[in-house]
């Protein structure tokens, strides 16, 4: 069993746009978006102490390898970072087409996602890459059985649950309510920088620049505003007073 | 300019949501409808009111199951016969499946947590914790989006009866990969949450099922509904069918009060259209008072008493 992860590297703290090239700023510091700790704890589950591989595969800019090494120490068995100028500023679109030929070149058995990016608040790459792939995909995923060929999934939906059963390969989705995610001991932190690590551009992917990156988007900033409402927000400290506090804010807005 | 909206339903009823997005395409252009299941084309008449011209119809048994792929298949069928500027969808676990394939099979671009739409095709998207307001655009036909949960209420256009049009639809071979072997669905017991005017939510700094009352006490005294966020459910300390968020109900309600509660993205999702958020938690650094009208640092177990003794005596009064 190969189980891929595609993880995302995102800024740490509160992230920026940039007035300038109005893409998120990817200057600073960065983490492995916590949502995807939960698909790599599930892929180590479901790998468990058998035969087989989990690979973590991430495109960004080249510190993305810290998150990519934090997945490794995790206990990942490899990873692979597709990094490569011409990627940069990619929309859902083209960032799907070159997860998906990187899958291609994996050729797993199960490729797993987190259920968001906490930077840009994205949760819909894997059903845009699993059609790429020509394979199913199962979202919200908060149990994930293995069978012969199959994987049995159970996904919580607005209305309860569904118990999914798709064949192999597939794509999922895991909920962040799926596992606790470890944390790394410090052997697998050290045992990390020994595992093998492969940084991809574009061309070993096969991937047109032009269908990469901004050039490959077909989607676009075009300006960035203030936000409406909730301009008058206020917090106070929760002293004696805090519950007349609460009555008279309510009598104001005329909600009592 | 013509759309195609996603029109989702559960069970006999069209989702309020998509019939939202429905009625806003309906005034920014020709509004069309696509409604995909097992024996659906008897809702596809209501689809008038809410603006829908035509509405394409796939009714099959193998449609029945909510799974995103065989939806992909449909909506590309019609998109591809006839010819839309856009295509649109109201979020839930389903439509945002549907809405990425869609995208991905057409090579169409998408923007997602849209909260509104203008007439040439400008959408507005909050971000980054909704401190910024991004005008997003498209660079390919059709256009592909997907509105936040809440985003426009479902108001009769005034439309008469659609034009119905059966979709001649083939499944691809990984559209029929998947298949639900099982359903649990919960139901809801009670009056809506999602139909309450007032709801109280609780979550974790609760800090026991017990002390729900809490909750429950102050929504009696303010005339409202309880929620309750995911982590509570999947504890055991109150029902799925009073769970709000991603998974769960989604409210907007004109007050919502949140105890206890973090505002993982999660229960966000569920809860940020509400008119007006006050929320207490004892942690400065919980989100929730990112998105809060009126946010009290405090404990909820000595607050919330007191709070729920002096709306008592207002209504006593």
């Amino acid at each position: 069993m190969k189980i891929a992860v595609c993880v995302k590297h995102v800024p740490e703290g509160h992230a920026r746009i940039d007035p300038g090239s109005k893409r998120l700023d990817r200057s600073g510091e960065g983490a492995l978006n916590h949502f995807d700790a939960n698909a790599v704890e599930e892929a180590l589950r479901l790998k468990g102490d058998g035969e087989g591989e989990v690979v973590v595969l991430s495109m960004g800019p080249e510190k993305a390898a810290d998150s990519l090494r934090k997945a490794l120490a995790m206990g990942a068995d490899r990873a692979v970072l597709v990094s490569d100028e011409a990627a940069a500023g990619a929309d859902l679109l083209a960032t799907s087409r070159v997860l998906a030929a990187a899958l291609e070149r994996e050729g797993a058995d199960l490729v797993l996602f987190g259920q968001q990016a906490e930077d840009a608040d994205g949760a819909v790459l894997w059903a845009a890459v699993a059609e790429r792939l020509r394979r199913p995909v199962v979202s919200q995923a908060a149990e994930v059985t293995l069978a012969d060929g199959s994987v049995r999934v159970k996904r919580q939906t607005e209305y309860g649950y569904d118990v999914i059963e798709a064949s192999l390969p597939a794509v999922l989705a895991v909920s962040d309510a799926i596992n606790e995610p470890r944390y790394p001991s410090l052997k697998g932190i050290m045992g990390a920088k020994k595992k093998p690590f492969e940084t991809l551009s574009l061309a070993d992917l096969g991937v047109d620049a032009g269908a990469a990156g901004e050039a490959g988007s077909k989607t676009e900033v075009l300006g960035l505003g203030d936000p409406p409402a909730r301009a008058d927000a206020r917090k106070i400290e929760g002293d004696a007073n805090a519950a007349q506090a609460i009555v008279d804010f309510l009598a104001e807005k005329r909600l009592v | 300019m013509s759309i195609l909206v996603f029109l989702e339903h559960h069970g006999d009823e069209l989702q309020k949501g998509s019939l939202g997005v429905l009625a806003k395409a309906a005034s920014l252009g020709d509004a069309d409808a696509v409604l995909v299941g097992g024996g659906v084309t008897a809702l596809a008449a209501e689809a008038g009111t809410y603006g829908a011209k035509k509405v394409h119809v796939a009714d099959d048994a193998s449609l029945d199951p909510p799974l995103p792929q065989p939806r992909v298949d449909v909506i590309a069928k019609v998109v591809a016969d006839g010819g839309y500027d856009a295509v649109l969808f109201a979020n839930s676990v389903l439509a945002a499946d549907v809405a990425a394939g869609v995208a991905a099979r057409l090579d169409a671009g998408l923007n997602w947590d849209l909260v509104d739409l203008t007439s040439d095709f400008v959408g507005k998207r909050p971000a980054l914790q909704d401190s910024v307001l991004v005008d997003v655009g498209w660079k390919s036909s059709p256009r592909v989006g997907l509105f936040r949960a809440g985003s426009f209420d479902a108001v009769p256009t005034g439309g008469g009866a659609p034009q119905v049009e059966n979709v001649a639809f083939e499944l691809e071979e990984h559209s029929r990969a998947a298949k639900i072997v099982d359903q649990q669905l919960e139901e809801s017991s009670g009056p809506s949450i999602e139909d309450a005017e007032i709801v109280v939510g609780g979550g974790r700094g609760l800090g026991a099922p017990e002390n729900f009352s809490l909750a429950e006490e102050l929504a009696r005294v303010l005339g409202g509904a309880v929620g309750a966020t995911r982590a509570v459910v999947d504890a055991g300390w109150y029902p799925y069918s009073a769970q709000i968020g991603q998974t769960g109900k989604t409210v907007s309600p004109k007050l919502y009060v949140a105890l206890g509660i973090s505002g993982a993205i999660q229960h966000k999702v569920g809860m940020q259209s509400s008119n007006v958020i006050v929320a207490i938690n004892k942690d400065p650094n919980a989100p929730i008072f990112e998105f809060s009208d009126l946010g009290v640092v405090g404990d909820v177990h000595e607050i919330v008493p007191k709070l729920t003794e002096l709306l008592q005596q207002r209504r006593d009064a």
